[in-house]
């Protein structure tokens, strides 16, 4: 029987007339993956261009007709090594994109706006001190505002349609006083000018403008990269499933695409993609995503079995009873949907706080008009003055100071693996003087690897991995997986034989090769068993056992020890038994750990611990742990764990390295200590500023420049958060 | 002061020009990809293999 992978449903038809496909990548690490990437697709037929994203990790692909099947491309990229899914951006997405073009272009033109205008204004104050005449001053002033009054009104925008909004539901934002303050002064000049004025305010209003918009741009970009990342894994995360279809035929199609009451079929060491009831067979499962158990249960027939188990030596088949949508996409979506909904979140905080600041610092800068025209100063002087004052209260540099921080930190994180589900992680990370770790999964990698080879040669561990490469049993892919790492690349072997829930065999010049049990290669059962599963190979005369478990993660050692050193409190808590539990702990020198613990009995430990008052971070990746990440402090999952599980944490790492959660706890503390030095900034500009400006002491240019100075300090002063010593 | 007729509308005809052109970069999507475009200039696939 045979299998069909089915991507050509995924080919969409795009405005310019050649249907497209885009792709998200996994496994691009360094740029040369640009030059591979594309140069391995050249000859794939149908294919009229293909482009790879390296700042969003994604491959758009141009085909020549729609019935052109993109599978050929995909299964050449996965030979490369690179995790591929077909990728569609939602909606959201392609909305972000066209406001930050549209924010890049508002700042062009007020770009080019202001460099022309202050070509004029300094000509005219050279020439106010000099010999400038009256009617080319006004010429001067006549061209400012032709440049000025276009340019504001277009680049202007953002800010004027934001206060618009705000004021038609009856509540202030920041963009209400800045809106006020960009047209008076534009108003001011304009009246100026008519009556042959000295000075002009065109270009206090346009750096104004390109000053504000500068910042916004920036916090636009910086987000993209992190929202593609996001996107990106809900993609890579969509297992794909073999439908059997009526007629007899498979179908390799993503598990989304499944509907209630498809049978599928489950090969030995797959996971399951849905949830639903089995049909035909029996084998034995891995349910530890689920219970935390790390033996395998039996299910026969009948039995239900849940999405994202893992399946055991049978092939089963299963009727499905719940896709998509319940389980595993749904919960990554929410991932990124609750980081967006934390982006806007601290808006609205910062919203309710322009409540009280905008109505305040409109009435500052009336009774400064008010109490100068008292003192007898002329009406036009005053209102400059109160333009000032508008224009250098505008609260931005407070606006700015945590979220620069934030954004910075988020992209420093994500260039380590790391992905933030919302900004306030970081107060609570820099906080933490506890880490609760869990077992299987976190300290140890989430596959089970190679432990020991016995005295099987190198060249027999080589063979053992081509076989292993073409078996399904989920232990084969630790042979594999190692024979590749200490061997490199190591070729395909056609030909294998598998034997279902024995092993794999090929015969190769004359001699018989196999890998499986120990009666499959002709070995007795092994003496001793301890918590490993044992397998077999023979290769002729040559014979030995390979024994596969859990692996601890390449840097664990290293990182605890680090941890350590940095004073935190740490302390293991498993489900598993207490054998394995305790040689973990030993072998890491961590002196506390809890084995056999229940998720209910994890619960009970962290509150124990919050009440002790510490501040608890705890790491898990099992469903079991679920609820601990929900309760502790703060939480940290692999992006190997289950999905629930990566919902319910704070911030999720990809690959390999424990040192993430290192990262993670340093990055986070320097980025509280920068949020708070950008506070202090901000209120010691404020406090020199705003007397200053009430004083009268202070142009409207000045204001501009001095206002956007702090902002852009605040800004500058943010991007120290992107290192920290010691990583 | 007659020099002002052509130098003001030479300046404000060189600023346009840079705005359309800088409009331009930005619809044809040269912003999209930053990071890699940096690394696409190492590339050497357009240097014939000798």
């Amino acid at each position: 029987m045979s299998t069909t992978a089915d991507y050509s449903a995924f080919l969409r038809q795009s405005n310019k007339g050649r249907p497209t496909l885009d792709l998200a990548i996994e496994g691009i690490v360094s740029a040369d993956a640009i030059a591979t990437i594309e140069h391995s697709l050249r000859l794939t037929p149908g294919l009229v261009s293909a482009r790879l994203n390296f700042t969003t990790r994604r491959l758009s692909t141009e085909w020549t007709a729609p019935d052109c099947d993109p599978t050929p491309a995909i299964e050449t990229l996965e030979r490369l090594g690179y995790r591929v899914a077909p990728f569609t951006s939602d909606r959201s997405e392609s909305d972000e994109d066209r406001r930050t073009k549209w924010l890049l272009r508002c700042l062009a033109v007020s770009g080019f706006a202001a460099i022309n205008v202050m070509l004029l204004s300094i000509s005219v104050w050279a020439g106010n001190v000099t010999d400038i005449t009256p009617e080319t001053r006004d010429l001067f002033h006549w061209l400012s505002a032709l440049i000025a009054l276009p340019a504001a009104g277009f680049s202007g925008q953002p800010f004027f349609f934001s206060a618009a909004n705000a004021l038609r539901e009856r509540r202030m934002n920041m963009d209400v006083p800045i809106s006020i303050g960009i047209s008076l002064a534009l108003g001011m000049s304009v009246y100026e000018t008519a009556h042959h004025a000295e000075h002009a305010y065109f270009d206090s209003a346009l750096m104004l403008i390109f000053f504000l918009l500068s910042g916004r741009v920036l916090d636009h970009a910086m987000r993209k990269r992190t929202r593609a990342a996001a996107a990106n894994l809900a993609a890579l995360r969509v297992p794909i499933a073999t439908r059997l279809n009526p007629d007899g035929t498979h179908s390799e199609l993503p598990s989304e695409a499944l509907t209630e009451g498809d049978l599928i079929l489950v090969k030995p060491g797959e996971r399951f993609a849905a949830d639903g009831i089995i049909i035909y067979g029996s084998s034995h499962i891995d349910q530890s995503l689920v219970t935390g158990e790390t033996a395998r249960i039996k299910r026969v027939e009948g039995d239900r079995v849940f999405a994202g188990t893992l399946n055991g030596e049978t092939l089963l088949q299963v009727k499905i009873s719940a896709s998509g949508e319940a389980t595993l996409l749904a919960d990554i979506e929410r991932l990124i949907d609750n980081a967006v909904l934390a982006k806007s979140r601290y808006v609205q905080f910062a919203d309710r706080v322009a409540q009280i600041y905008a109505p305040v610092v409109h009435v500052a800068a009336a009774l400064t008009a008010m109490v100068w025209i008292a003192l007898g100063v002329s009406v036009h002087d005053s209102l400059i003055i109160a333009i000032a004052v508008l224009i250098i209260t505008c609260p931005c540099a407070l606006a700015l100071a945590a979220p620069t921080v934030q954004v910075v930190v988020a992209g420093a994180l994500f260039r380590r693996g790391i992905l933030m589900k919302s900004g306030d992680v970081i107060e609570r990370m820099a906080a933490v003087d506890t880490i609760v770790f869990d077992k299987t999964g976190t300290l140890t990698l989430p596959e089970p690897g190679l432990v020991d080879a016995g005295k099987l040669s190198d060249e027999a561990l080589r063979w053992a991995g081509l076989l292993a490469q073409a078996s399904h049993h989920p232990l084969a892919r630790a042979v594999r997986d190692y024979a590749v790492h200490r061997f490199g690349a190591i070729g395909v072997l056609s030909g294998v034989e598998e034997v279902t829930g024995e092993g794999v065999r090929i015969v190769q010049d004359g001699v018989m090769i196999t890998l499986g049990s120990p009666a499959f290669c002709q070995l007795p059962a092994p003496l001793w068993q301890d918590q490993n599963s044992m397998i077999a190979f023979r290769r002729g005369d040559e014979a030995g056992y390979i024994s596969i478990g859990q692996v601890l993660r390449q840097d664990a050692i290293q990182t605890v020890s680090a941890l350590k050193r940095d004073g935190y409190r740490l302390i293991i808590l498993s489900g598993d038994q207490k054998g394995p539990v305790q040689t973990l702990a030993d072998e890491l020198g961590v002196g506390e750990w809890i084995a056999a613990a229940k998720p209910h009995e994890k619960l009970v430990y962290l509150d124990g611990l919050k009440s002790q008052g510490r501040t608890v971070l705890m790491v898990g990746d099992g469903l079991n742990d679920a609820p601990s990440l929900a309760a502790a402090s703060v939480s940290l999952s692999p992006a190997t764990g289950a999905h629930v599980t990566q919902a319910a944490a704070d911030a999720v790492f990809t690959g390999d390295r424990l040192a993430a959660i290192r990262d993670t706890l340093l990055l986070c503390k320097r980025g509280q200590q920068i949020m708070r030095d950008n506070f202090l900034l901000a209120l010691v500009y404020n406090l020199i500023a705003v007397p200053l400006a009430v004083g009268g002491l202070v142009t409207p240019l000045i204001a501009a420049a001095a206002m956007s100075g702090s902002s852009i300090l605040v800004t500058v002063n943010a991007l120290r958060a992107r290192t920290v010593r010691g990583i | 002061m007659t020099i002002l007729l052509y130098l003001v509308p030479a300046a404000l005809g060189l600023g346009l020009m840079a705005l359309v052109a800088f409009m331009w970069s930005l619809k044809s999507g040269q912003y999209d990809d930053l990071d890699g475009a940096a690394y696409r200039i190492l590339n050497d696939d357009d240097v014939k293999d000798r």
